[in-house]
């Protein structure tokens, strides 16, 4: 009977029938894409986006330039430069990430004792060329002050996991 | 002078104006199977296709074939440059050709021969030359690999089809496409088609184009996984844009011929007023967008036959059982004394 029951199946193609039937269900379900451009997919608020230099409220940049985020960078992607400035308060002179070297790991973030180097939400800035990659201090900040509010938003809700 | 213009001149134009009206549409209609399989294909995957060129996504094939069109057209050093560039063509002006003798309504037929089943079967069976040049002149692995099998796969699947075209031609009684569409006129609609008395051999037909149109889940030619893109891999730009409208023309041509053998042609479902209507022609393309979706929808079901297993399907399985069936068919109607005048 196992022979006849077998036969029989596959003569009536009745796993390929079954498949087809399958993906034809499949026709009417929910779609699981988003139309991405123009809609967007939730973000954790502890995403690892593109990287910014924050200020404090008074328009004083937070980064002390203790240089601990380019000692925790796996990648060797941060470069800093710092001196005293004229009021002897330390800060860099300069401050370069490659984002071509970065691997995203959040390790900066992480070492920043006044969280001045963040990883904000910012995850669309594809460039045409190269050099536009290599970010310096003044593309950081400026990033700080674009995505600020987003930024302060996401820290408050991811400090309690911190 | 006026004789030269009405003997020679006039029908001659008319006879172009035919063939513009019929390869134009055919054209647009390859470009919107490309849409039309990206569309059913992502709908089944549970994605959404292209839907930002235009709406609906609707200008991307015009998207694609300008991009294609300015593209370099790429020669390999090794290559056969003749045949190399020769083949796309014969595979894309095979797919054309074919059409003359296709009726797509009552008398809407370019070439109304007796012998249309015969000049299509001739017609589909040189389309191998094409692929089978293209790979031996790109003098490369896999165009050659990919080439040999689907020579081989052609021609095993063209034995079943043959066999599945005389039970055709044995019940309607004759060669000509516009005969056998008329021979499935009848009271009952839909129910004197071909398919119904038919049936297996409407399944085993659909297969058999499936292999040979070199579709899923027999692209073993094309088999990405082993071949890269088979016998097209070393072809760019507008040539293989033809193999890939040869490729497409011959999907639609082949699910037309089985319309016109299974499915009542041009005929309406029911001979009802509101089904009547409806100009013959449109369902004609009805039936075939319907095939379309079946290549598609098995093109997103089934994974890739092994080698052995399609030859084993095409000569063990197929084979006989046509060849029981043309027999069984031809009993019955000698039995029955039911053979078509």
């Amino acid at each position: 009977m196992g022979f006849i029951d077998r036969q029989a199946r596959s003569l009536l193609l009745a796993e390929i029938v079954t498949g087809l039937a399958t993906t034809f269900r499949y026709m009417f379900k929910t779609k699981a894409t988003i139309n991405y451009p123009y809609e967007k997919g939730p973000l954790s608020p502890r995403f690892r986006g593109e990287h910014a230099l924050r200020r404090y409220a008074n328009g004083e940049e937070r980064c002390i330039a203790c240089k601990l985020c380019e000692a925790a960078c796996p990648a060797l992607a941060i470069t800093i430069e710092a001196e005293p400035r004229e009021d002897g308060s330390r800060r860099t002179t300069r401050y370069d990430i490659d984002m071509t070297k970065c691997i995203y790991c959040g390790f900066c973030q992480e070492a920043c004792p006044v969280d001045a180097i963040v990883q904000g939400p910012n995850f669309e800035f594809a460039t045409e060329t190269r050099e536009e990659l290599f970010y310096e201090k003044k593309k950081l900040l400026d990033n700080g002050d674009r995505w600020e509010q987003e930024i302060a938003q996401n820290l408050i809700a991811d400090a309690p996991y911190r | 002078m006026v004789e030269f213009w009405d003997i020679y001149l006039l029908p001659a134009l008319i006879i172009i104006g035919e063939i513009l009206l019929i390869v134009v549409p055919l054209l647009v209609a390859v470009a919107y199977l490309t849409l039309y399989e990206r569309k059913v294909m992502a709908v089944m995957q549970l994605r959404k296709g292209p839907n930002v060129v235009g709406p609906f996504g609707l200008l991307q094939p015009l998207a694609d074939g300008a991009k294609l069109f300015f593209k370099e057209t790429v020669v390999p050093y090794g290559a056969n440059k003749v045949l190399f560039l020769l083949a796309p063509m014969v595979t894309f002006i095979l797919s054309l050709i074919a059409w003359a003798v296709i009726p797509f309504g009552e008398n809407m037929v370019l070439a109304n021969i007796n012998v249309g089943v015969l000049y299509l079967f001739a017609i589909s069976s040189l389309g191998v030359y094409g692929i089978i040049v293209a790979g031996w002149a790109s003098n490369s692995r896999y165009p050659f690999l990919g080439a040999l099998r689907s020579a081989a796969q052609m021609v095993s699947y063209e034995v079943s089809i043959g066999f599945v075209l005389v039970t055709v031609l044995l019940c309607s009684g004759t060669l000509n496409l516009s005969g056998i569409v008329e021979s499935q006129k009848g009271s009952l609609g839909l129910l004197n088609w071909w398919f119904i008395p038919l049936f297996p051999m409407f399944i085993i037909f659909f297969v058999s184009i499936l292999a040979e149109t070199n579709r899923h889940p027999f692209d073993l030619p094309e088999a990405e996984a082993e071949l890269v893109a088979g016998y097209q891999t070393e072809y760019s730009s507008m040539a293989f844009a033809l193999f890939f409208l040869g490729e497409y023309a011959n999907m639609i041509l082949m699910s037309g011929i089985c319309t016109i053998l299974f499915l009542g042609g041009w005929l309406p479902p029911a001979d009802i007023a509101i089904f009547t209507w409806i100009p013959g022609v449109i369902w004609f393309g009805i039936k075939i967008a319907v095939l379309l979706f079946v290549f598609i929808w098995v093109r997103a079901t089934l994974p890739r036959y092994r080698y052995d297993q399609l030859m084993r399907l095409g000569w063990k399985v197929f084979l006989p059982f046509s060849l029981l069936w043309v027999v069984a068919t031809a009993g019955f109607l000698v039995y029955f004394d039911k053979i078509p005048a």
